[in-house]
């Protein structure tokens, strides 16, 4: 395999004394669609925000696409590749949808309005809402933030993009709208690490399957495999409780 | 901040104001001004003598006044500003230094502060050229107005920082954090993210804070500053007619005090319906 484009070794996180991640070892290569599951406060938010540095860690080394994220200049590197969705969108809620694509391509990528412009109607083009361009976020349904947020991350041109439960905010009818844009990305050989407990969409997209529990990685596999049968009790348990949905 | 080319209505205009133009409301506040401004003119044009005597005496003074007032809002707005974010800076040293700079300047009266400016700090600073031997600051002379603007901006400095900071506090962490995760550094997120959203939630208090400095703004008449407030003293000393000198400076302190309300309502309004 060539070089992973996440690479994370021995990584250890504390908030104060909660131990949130312990240890904690993964590759993701290039290409790769990743699925992280786990019961609630098991560290997964911690694991993607680390990724890009929205939380310091006190031991380990995380690398991305190379660069190691130990100083200031590196992290602002990381970030420009490291696209993040987040459960709550997070849109600029002063700026209009267009605006909200065209900030950070004007101020981190140094684009020239035109360029920035023409990319952000592409991206909302492919993202389902081009007539939205010039609402604002508080005008639109959470599905379509949500998929003006993953635009907004994807007028980067990320290397990687990070999901962290994108669907889990969202009403059951909007929720199939943003997966078929993460599907759709996923298809494209978009590289991404997602924490979500949407089986169809980890059926379709996903290579791996991670289990965590309490900051670690108790096991992974393909998602049949992991979903079908798993290899440890705690594993088990966990899908007894979501499948039972 | 505006987008001009938004063509739609917004919608809290038509939720919360079914048929009714807001415009039409505002009027009503617009002619508590016009009354106050009627009357001033009514005792100006129908007894010139005193009143027209005395407004022209004190009309330098309203211009000082205005002056005083403006510019240390302006330096005030920048001050709190840098304070709001020395406040929150996870910086040790800057943090301590920005609270110890709002903790002790709002412990002093107002009026102490600014005879502090005046009367002792230039004397601290001929003393310190004296020692040093320095020329420049041994015959150091203070110019009152400009003593006076730092006094003001010093002290509501202090206020304006705990604005701005509960201002940016209010803003939810994930508007900086999706800022931060596109790669833009801390104060580019600032200043293109936050600031923005917080202005719009302190435009209320800093609007008072305006208000409050225009009225406080009198106090520098007991510092050497010739406003509307020494301006009036001065002819009520020579003249010995109290009541229509203190009448007429309150009703013009009046009118500026509305007229800057209305002023402040009108920007909080359309700033609103931009949202
Ligand atoms: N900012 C924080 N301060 C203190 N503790 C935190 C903070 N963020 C997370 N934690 C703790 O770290 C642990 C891991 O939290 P994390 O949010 O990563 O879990 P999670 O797997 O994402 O859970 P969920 O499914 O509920 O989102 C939890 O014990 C949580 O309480
Ligand atoms: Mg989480």
């Amino acid at each position: 395999m060539a070089q992973p484009v996440i690479s994370i070794r021995g990584v250890h996180k504390y908030f104060g004394r909660v131990h949130a991640l312990r240890g904690l070892d993964l590759d993701i290569a290039g290409g790769e669609v990743v699925v992280i599951v786990g019961p609630s406060g098991s560290g997964k938010s911690t694991l993607l925000r680390c990724i890009n540095r929205l939380e310091t860690y006190e031991k380990g080394k995380i690398m991305v696409d190379g660069i190691p994220l130990d100083n200031a200049r590196n992290i602002n590197a990381v970030r420009r590749e490291v696209g993040m969705v987040f459960q709550s969108f997070n849109l600029f809620s002063h700026l209009t949808v267009l605006d909200n694509l065209m900030l950070a391509q004007r101020v981190v990528r140094k684009r020239p309005p035109a360029e920035a412009r023409q990319t952000a109607l592409e991206l909302l083009d492919k993202v389902g809402i081009p007539d939205k361009a010039d609402a604002k976020p508080a005008q639109l349904s959470g599905g379509q933030q949500q998929r003006v947020a993953i635009a907004r991350a994807l007028a980067m041109n990320p290397k990687v993009m990070l999901f962290d439960e994108p669907t889990s905010a969202l009403d059951p009818e909007m929720i199939k709208e943003v997966l078929e844009v993460m599907l759709a990305l996923a298809a494209e050989g978009m590289t991404m690490a997602v924490v979500s407990h949407e089986m169809g969409f980890t059926r379709a997209a996903a290579k791996r399957v991670i289990f965590m529990d309490e900051g670690q990685i108790i096991e992974e596999a393909p998602p049949d495999v992991l979903f079908n049968s798993p290899h440890h009790e705690r594993t088990r348990q966990f899908l007894g409780k979501i499948l039972s949905h | 901040m505006s987008t001009p080319d938004e063509p739609q209505i917004p919608q809290e205009e038509l939720d919360h104001i079914p048929g009714a133009e807001p415009s039409s409301r505002m009027d009503v506040w617009w002619w508590l001004v016009a009354l106050v401004v009627g009357i001033t003119a009514l005792l100006l044009f129908a007894w010139p003598d005193p009143f027209m005597n005395i407004f022209k005496f004190v009309q330098d003074g309203i211009v000082i006044t205005i002056t005083v007032t403006l510019v240390s809002f302006l330096l005030v707005l920048v001050v709190g500003m840098v304070g709001g974010l020395g406040r929150l800076s996870t910086n040790r040293a800057v943090h301590i230094i920005s609270t110890l700079y709002v903790e002790l300047v709002r412990g002093v009266p107002l009026l102490v502060q600014l005879i502090i400016w005046y009367f002792a700090v230039p004397v601290m600073i001929q003393s310190l050229g004296k020692a040093w031997a320095i020329p420049a600051l041994e015959s150091f002379q203070a110019n009152p107005v400009v003593m006076a603007i730092i006094g003001l901006v010093f002290c509501y400095g202090a206020y304006m920082s705990e604005i701005y900071r509960a201002g940016i506090q209010s803003i939810p962490k994930g508007q900086m954090e999706a800022a931060r995760s596109l790669g833009m550094t801390y104060f580019q997120s600032m200043r293109h993210v936050v600031l923005p959203q917080a202005v719009r939630v302190i435009l209320p208090p800093i609007g008072n804070e305006f208000i409050a400095l225009l009225k406080d703004s009198s106090l520098v008449s007991v510092v050497a500053v010739a406003d509307l407030t020494r301006r009036g003293r001065e002819y009520a000393s020579i003249h010995f007619d109290p009541i229509e000198v203190w009448m007429l400076v309150a009703l013009l302190y009046l009118i500026m005090t509305l007229f800057s309300a209305r002023v402040v309502n009108w920007i909080e309004k359309k700033t609103k319906f931009e949202r």
